[in-house]
Formats: C-alpha cells, sequence, structure tokens
C-alpha cells in the first residue's frame, strides 16, 4: 500500500511534467498511426491481393491490430531508454526522488506506471483514429488496447533495467537499428511469419511484438484459441515480471550509492 | 535525544577503493556542524551514508537515532537534503518543484500549495514561481534547491557543497539563508572546501583527508591549537630561490609561489625580515585561517 501510494508520486510528476508538454508527444502519437493507416493500410494495401493466408480480410484490417501493437513496442523503446538515462544523468530526478522517503524500487515502479499509462493511451489513440478510418474489422479491435499496452511493457520492463545500467547514450542506437527495426518489420505486422525462413522464426517468437501481434489480430478477427492465447500471456507477463524483477536490483544498484 | 548523528568506525568501500575509512562523528541538536576537506576526502561519500541514501560498508550510524539500514525511509522523511550537483526538475516550474517534492513526503496538495508560497518567499524567488527553472541563475537555482530541501521542515539539513560554483554576492545571499535557518533551531550539517564557508557557518566541524578525519572543534579551537594567531605572507619573483627564514617564525610553509610565516605578530616579523635584507615582490599580513589548519595538518592547501 505504501509503496502504491509513493509510485504514485513519481507518477504525479510525469504527469506534471506532461501537462505542460503534452502537444508534443500528442501530434507524435496521433500523427504515427494516422500516417501509417493511410501509407500502408490505404495507399500499398489497395495494391495487394488479400489472400486466405491472411484470413482473406482487406490488407488495411489485416494490418490494423498488428500496427497497434507495433506502434506500442516503438513508443515503449523511445518511453525506456533516453528518458531513463536522462532521469538518472541529466535531469536527475530520480537522484533527487531517493532522497525522500521513496526508495529506489517505487522510482522504477512510478517510471513502470508511467510508461504503461503512455502505451495505453496511444493505443487508445490509434484504434480510435483506426475505426475512423475504417480499418477496424469489429468490436475484437478494442482488445488490442491492452494487449499492446502489455506487450510494450514486455518490452519495456528488461529495457529500462538495462537502461539502468548504462553510462552513455551510445547503446541505443544500435537497439533502435538492431532490435527495434527488424521486430517491427520481421514479426507479423506486415506478412505472415509463415513465409519467413523456418531458422528465423523462432527468434521471431523470442519477441513481445509478435505475442502481442498474434494476440491483438486473433481478438480482432475471433481467431483465437484458448491455450495459445494464455501461452502469449503468461510469456508477455513472464517478461513483465522479470524486466521489473532486474529494474528493481538495477536502481537499487544505481542510484543507493 | 541530543546527537542526531553518531557515527562510530564508520566505513564506506567503492569496491577496492576506501572512501571512508572509520570515522567517529557526533552531530548535537541544533549546531551547525561541518565537514571541510578538499575533494576526494570523503566528505559527499559520509554525507550520503547519513542522508540514508547510501549504505555503510562497516561501523555504527545512528540517523536521529534509528539505524539507516533498516529504516530508511523513516529517516529521510525527516531530513532535508541538498545536493552537490542541483537535480531540480528543469523543465517544470520553480512553483512546481516545491510542490512536487512535498507529494514525495506523502503531503496532502493543499499543504504543498501552501508551502511552496511559504519557500517562494524564503528562498527570495516569489516573482519567479511561475517561470521554469532552466533559464535562472545559478544562485537561484540554489537557493530553490535549499528552499525544496526544507518542504517537510526538517529537523537535520543535510548540504553538500552548498556555495561550489556560485560567485561571492549569491554567496553571502545563502549564508544569510541558512544562518536564519539555524536560528529557527534547524541542525545543519556542511560539507565544503571553503575555509571562509566553514568559518562562517559551522559551530563545530572535523577536518577530514584521505576518508579519515584529521582534527576536530570550532573553527577558533583548531586555529589555536593547529596556528599561530598571524600568518605573514611573502612573495617572492616566480623562479627565485626563497631565503630561509626559519629563525623568524615559529614555522613555515614553503608554497609554490610564496613562503607562510607563523608568528604572533605579522607586522614585527615582517619589520625584522626586511631588516635582515629579505625583498619579496609581495608582502602580506592576515590571521590564521582554516586554511592553516588544513596546510598544517595535510601539508597540502585545500583548494588547488
Amino acid at each position: 500500500m505504501e509503496t502504491l501510494r509513493a509510485s504514485w508520486f513519481g507518477f504525479e510528476k510525469t504527469w506534471t511534467w506532461y501537462r505542460r508538454n503534452w502537444r508534443a508527444t500528442a501530434v507524435s502519437s496521433f500523427l504515427t498511426p494516422v500516417l501509417f493507416l493511410l501509407a500502408l493500410g490505404l495507399g500499398f494495401g489497395s495494391q495487394v491481393q488479400s489472400t486466405a493466408l491472411i484470413g482473406g480480410v482487406p490488407y488495411l484490417q489485416y494490418l490494423a491490430p498488428a500496427l497497434v501493437v507495433v506502434t506500442a513496442v516503438q513508443g515503449a523503446t523511445f518511453e525506456s531508454t533516453f528518458p531513463v538515462m536522462s532521469q538518472f544523468m541529466w535531469q536527475k530526478s530520480f537522484v533527487a526522488m531517493v532522497a525522500t522517503p521513496i526508495t529506489p524500487a517505487q522510482v522504477l515502479y512510478s517510471q513502470t506506471m508511467w510508461i504503461g499509462s503512455q502505451l495505453l493511451l496511444r493505443s487508445v489513440v490509434f484504434v480510435g483514429v483506426a475505426a475512423a478510418l475504417g480499418a477496424a474489422a469489429g468490436p475484437g479491435i478494442l482488445l488490442a488496447i491492452p494487449v499492446a499496452t502489455l506487450a510494450g511493457l514486455a518490452f519495456s520492463a528488461p529495457l529500462v533495467a538495462y537502461s539502468a545500467t548504462l553510462d552513455k547514450p551510445d547503446a541505443f542506437n544500435n537497439i533502435f537499428r538492431f532490435v527495434l527495426m527488424p521486430m517491427t518489420l520481421f514479426t507479423g505486422a506486415f506478412f505472415p511469419v509463415s513465409q519467413l525462413p523456418d531458422w528465423l522464426v523462432p527468434l521471431v517468437w523470442l519477441t513481445p511484438a509478435w505475442h502481442g501481434i498474434e494476440l491483438a489480430r486473433g481478438a480482432t478477427f475471433g481467431t483465437l484459441d484458448l491455450l495459445p492465447a494464455l501461452g502469449h500471456v503468461v510469456y508477455l507477463g513472464a517478461l513483465v515480471g522479470v524486466g521489473i524483477a532486474l529494474g528493481v536490483k538495477f536502481f537499487h544498484r544505481r542510484l543507493a550509492v | 535525544m541530543d546527537n542526531l548523528v553518531e557515527a562510530k568506525a564508520l566505513t564506506k568501500h567503492f569496491g577496492s577503493f576506501e572512501a571512508v575509512r572509520g570515522i567517529d562523528v557526533e552531530v548535537r541538536r541544533g549546531e551547525a556542524f561541518g565537514f571541510l576537506g578538499p575533494n576526494g576526502a570523503g566528505k559527499s561519500s559520509t554525507m550520503r551514508m547519513i542522508s540514508c541514501v547510501s549504505g555503510r560498508t562497516g561501523g555504527e550510524l545512528k540517523v536521529l537515532g534509528m539505524d539507516p539500514g533498516t529504516e530508511g525511509p523513516k529517516i529521510r522523511a525527516r531530513l532535508g537534503v541538498v545536493p552537490q550537483l542541483d537535480n531540480l526538475d528543469t523543465e517544470l516550474t520553480v512553483r512546481q518543484n516545491l510542490q512536487i517534492y512535498g507529494r514525495y513526503f506523502g503531503m496532502s496538495r493543499q499543504k504543498c500549495r501552501e508551502k511552496a508560497v511559504e519557500l517562494l518567499e524564503f528562498a527570495q524567488l516569489s516573482d519567479r514561481g511561475d517561470h521554469e527553472v532552466e533559464p535562472l541563475s545559478g544562485g537561484m537555482k540554489r537557493r530553490l534547491t535549499i528552499a525544496r530541501s526544507l518542504v517537510n521542515d526538517p529537523e537535520l539539513l543535510l548540504l553538500d557543497e552548498p556555495t561550489t560554483g556560485l560567485d561571492p554576492q549569491a554567496r553571502h545571499l545563502l549564508w544569510d539563508r541558512l544562518f536564519r535557518l539555524k536560528q529557527d533551531g534547524v541542525t545543519l550539517i556542511i560539507t565544503t572546501h571553503y575555509m571562509d564557508e566553514a568559518e562562517q557557518l559551522c559551530d563545530r566541524l572535523v577536518v577530514m583527508d584521505g576518508g579519515r578525519i584529521a582534527a576536530e572543534g570550532s573553527p577558533s579551537e583548531l586555529i589555536n591549537r593547529y596556528s599561530t594567531r598571524e600568518v605573514l605572507e611573502l612573495r617572492f619573483q616566480p623562479g627565485a630561490e626563497k631565503p630561509d627564514l626559519e629563525r623568524f617564525a615559529e614555522r613555515v610553509e614553503v608554497l609554490p609561489d610564496r613562503l607562510l610565516l607563523y608568528t604572533k605578530d605579522g607586522e614585527a616579523t615582517l619589520q625584522r625580515v626586511h631588516e635582515h635584507g629579505v625583498q619579496p615582490v609581495q608582502s602580506l599580513v592576515r590571521r590564521s585561517s582554516l586554511e592553516d589548519v588544513f596546510l598544517r595538518l595535510t601539508g597540502r592547501t585545500l583548494v588547488d
């Protein structure tokens, strides 16, 4: 209870910041889905022949639930890298917080809460935009909102922990290039994973994006079976759990010195 | 309980580096206590242990009568901490910085709003309340950091190098605020490598060097014990050989650019030196300071 309260105060701080600066992020979180759905869904999608492999649905509708997840994972990557490092090293807000009754673990929880809320917000906006553009196949796409938030957190939590161990931001560019980029393109958002070479598929299974896309698309088109669904949720939940556990350890190591 | 801080044989290691090598310290309620020493003496490490952020490696430590290892959050709720480097939220307003910090201590929003008004006045920043922090001057940011540390009405205020990097006017303004706090009964612990700051602010201090305490007492006690009443400073042409003047003073310190002659009466000593035919480029008679104490104790100057 005490922990929840303390973490909430940390959340409030970022919220205060957000209230002053939301315009900049709102533009990007609103514009990203519009541009992606226009260019890839309506533009590129108009040239794509629907096949049985993608369930025979229009490409735009095939794409939409997966893009909610991909956007959340992208947002999670940005929120979990530079802003985290800044609060250790440049703005030092985390350092200021642990001089109060707030503990390093609570600092981590408040940051995770914040990122989760941002992912939720982005996903809501995305689904709203998708519905407006006719990209929503049915009400099931609403489930893409919690799914995308969970998938985003599953990538965010370990990444926040990793960011807490760094002294310079150089590694972030490699994460953007060599982890985020392939995870965006090759985890089933734009084409079925079955089109990939066999040796690559197990690697795809490791990514939170793939599990999120499977869940979001399955929920949208009502093709989800209980057992695989449970498997995806458990895997994503486990990533969040492991990430938070590591985060607690690294935040403590970084802040309690 | 009269001692707010009690440390016995306190140590702090970082890997194989021993930052603090067994110090005994007692800080009494209501006093201003100083840690004086050069960079790397172990002052900041000691402060972080007292502020219950960093764990101790060995020895005993009690802050407000409690063990920081087990009751950190409870102790921190009653401390104010002014870190060496400002860590204000530069993208928030001055007022928001104070209000948010109050929330960290679990204060109600209403209480935080009231407290912010009071502290803005204390920090002489009332007309800047709704400005962002970033464009403020160094002195203003420092005052805001101090105001922020007072949001929970702390019994014990820890200031790590409070005026490092400020211009003289800003320093005096800050000292004035700290005096007021002391008069209001707040116990202060200050680290500094400025001897004038230690002399101005501290009732009692320890001189730290290499992770150990070299001496302890009030500024005037330390000066009486380790130095003479006056000091004659003689400056010679760069590179010129410095004359041997041991017999004119109780003690002579040879610095790269000058000689320090420790003596009861500086003017008289200067006269005798002149009579002896020694012609320094420049001479200065002054009272002994903590700088001289430090030089005596460690053979080094505080600020190089």
